[in-house]
């Protein structure tokens, strides 16, 4: 239950866009029509599911001050947190890689698909906000970790797929010239976000 | 001071503004603007950040084979990022802003103007003009930055800076602007200012 909870929570409350802003320029740059835009969402997805439970072992057993206890009693007293930044960006941009890589050597149709958003994936920052919002939270294990992965992920997905699906309608519209594109874009994404906030609340 | 430099130094102010312009960075940009405190610190630690790892990167450029130079760039942007971080930290006066700053400090990493400018500009051109395109446009960001916040925080919560400004008059708080979305709004009212003065901006 305490799942679910978190769960519901990441995807609509604390969502990712609407309430942290995070990946927004990526989000707004990539989200012209819905086919690519659902491509860069299940390629966030991935990329969240899969480095915010390896940052948060390494924030449980590396970085935390006390985390180096499993050592010896001399290391009992270490705080490593100030390296947290460094640590967390150099996971993520080295997964990204490793993900790229294989992907084009064992599957080239899944990467003329994805392949040419995982790049952008690695400065997204919502991946990076993942973890740093995982440190923040203090999740109990590491359950909760790639569940509230999965969540913000999911959220984030359904934030870019439905922001392109109302660009894509919005084309035939008559938008005076000087708010075209980009100043509509922001005036959307707000409304969207009022949207949002009535999710506000809500606890399972 | 000749034409070219001035041009570095004044460009990324208002014509190629780097969030209303080239929409890079707005990813950690709206959440910080709230207070107008918040938002110069948060201004202030972005220019420090392009500035110094513009010099950096610049003084590497020819040293760094350009297969790895991805994550040679987050190394030393990320170097900077704690640096700035732990100076916060430091200080009384500082630390409560950076505890309400919580991960958009560590999210300037991932802020696209930090990458992009450093791509664009530092990595093929001498030290000094990187560097002053990194404050400049350090500085652009600033710039929209303390904007947002100004009305953010007059309309908000009625005070600039902390000092009681509208409330005196008996005016009443409008939590809407607290609110996320409306950062959104707000700076599509920017672009679209913007874009009616400068009409070779506008989209087709």
């Amino acid at each position: 239950m305490e799942y679910l909870s978190l769960f519901v929570k990441s995807i609509f409350v604390d969502n990712m866009i609407f309430a942290y802003f995070l990946g927004m320029c990526s989000f707004l740059a990539v989200s012209k029509n819905v086919k690519t835009a659902a491509g860069l969402g299940v390629a966030v997805i991935f990329v969240l599911l899969a480095t915010l439970p390896l940052n948060y072992l390494l924030n449980e057993y590396v970085l935390k001050p006390g985390a180096l206890s499993w050592l010896g009693e001399g290391f009992a007293e270490v705080d490593l947190s100030f390296l947290s930044f460094i640590i967390f960006i150099a996971v993520i941009a080295a997964f990204v890689q490793i993900v790229e890589m294989v992907v084009e050597k064992f599957s080239p149709t899944l990467y003329s698909s994805l392949g040419i958003f995982l790049p952008l994936i690695a400065v997204n920052c919502a991946i990076l906000g993942g973890s740093l919002f995982m440190q923040q939270k203090d999740f109990a294990n590491i359950g909760e970790a790639a569940v509230y992965s999965l969540g913000s992920g999911i959220g984030w997905f359904l934030a870019i797929v439905s922001l392109a699906a109302i660009r894509e309608k919005m084309s035939y519209s008559n938008v005076p010239p000087a708010l075209k594109g980009l100043g509509i874009t922001f005036i959307t994404v707000g409304l969207m976000g009022l949207a949002f906030m009535t999710f506000m609340g809500i606890s399972l | 001071m000749n034409a070219k430099i001035k041009e570095t130094l004044l460009n990324p102010i208002f014509k190629g503004n780097p969030i209303t312009v080239l929409v890079l960075g707005i990813c950690s940009s709206l959440a910080v603007t709230v207070t107008l405190k918040g938002a110069l610190v948060m201004s202030l630690s972005v220019i420090v950040v392009t500035g110094v790892s513009s010099l950096i990167l610049s003084l590497l450029r020819n040293t760094i084979p350009s297969r790895v130079r991805i994550i040679v760039q987050l190394v030393v942007v990320a170097m900077m990022v704690i640096l700035v971080d732990q100076v916060l930290k430091s200080f009384e006066a500082t630390y409560a802003i950076d505890k309400q700053l919580s991960v958009y400090i560590g999210l300037i990493i991932t802020n696209c103007i930090v990458m992009g400018r450093i791509e664009a500009f530092a990595l093929g051109n001498k030290p000094w003009p990187s560097t002053l395109d990194g404050i400049a446009n350090g500085a652009g960001y600033g710039l929209i930055l303390i904007v947002v916040a100004f009305f953010r925080e007059l309309l908000g919560s009625g005070t600039l800076f902390g000092f009681d400004i509208l409330n005196r008059f008996g005016y009443v708080t409008n939590n809407l602007v607290i609110l996320p979305p409306f950062a959104l709004i707000l700076l599509g009212c920017i672009v679209w200012l913007q874009r009616s003065i400068q009409k070779d901006l506008q989209e087709k």
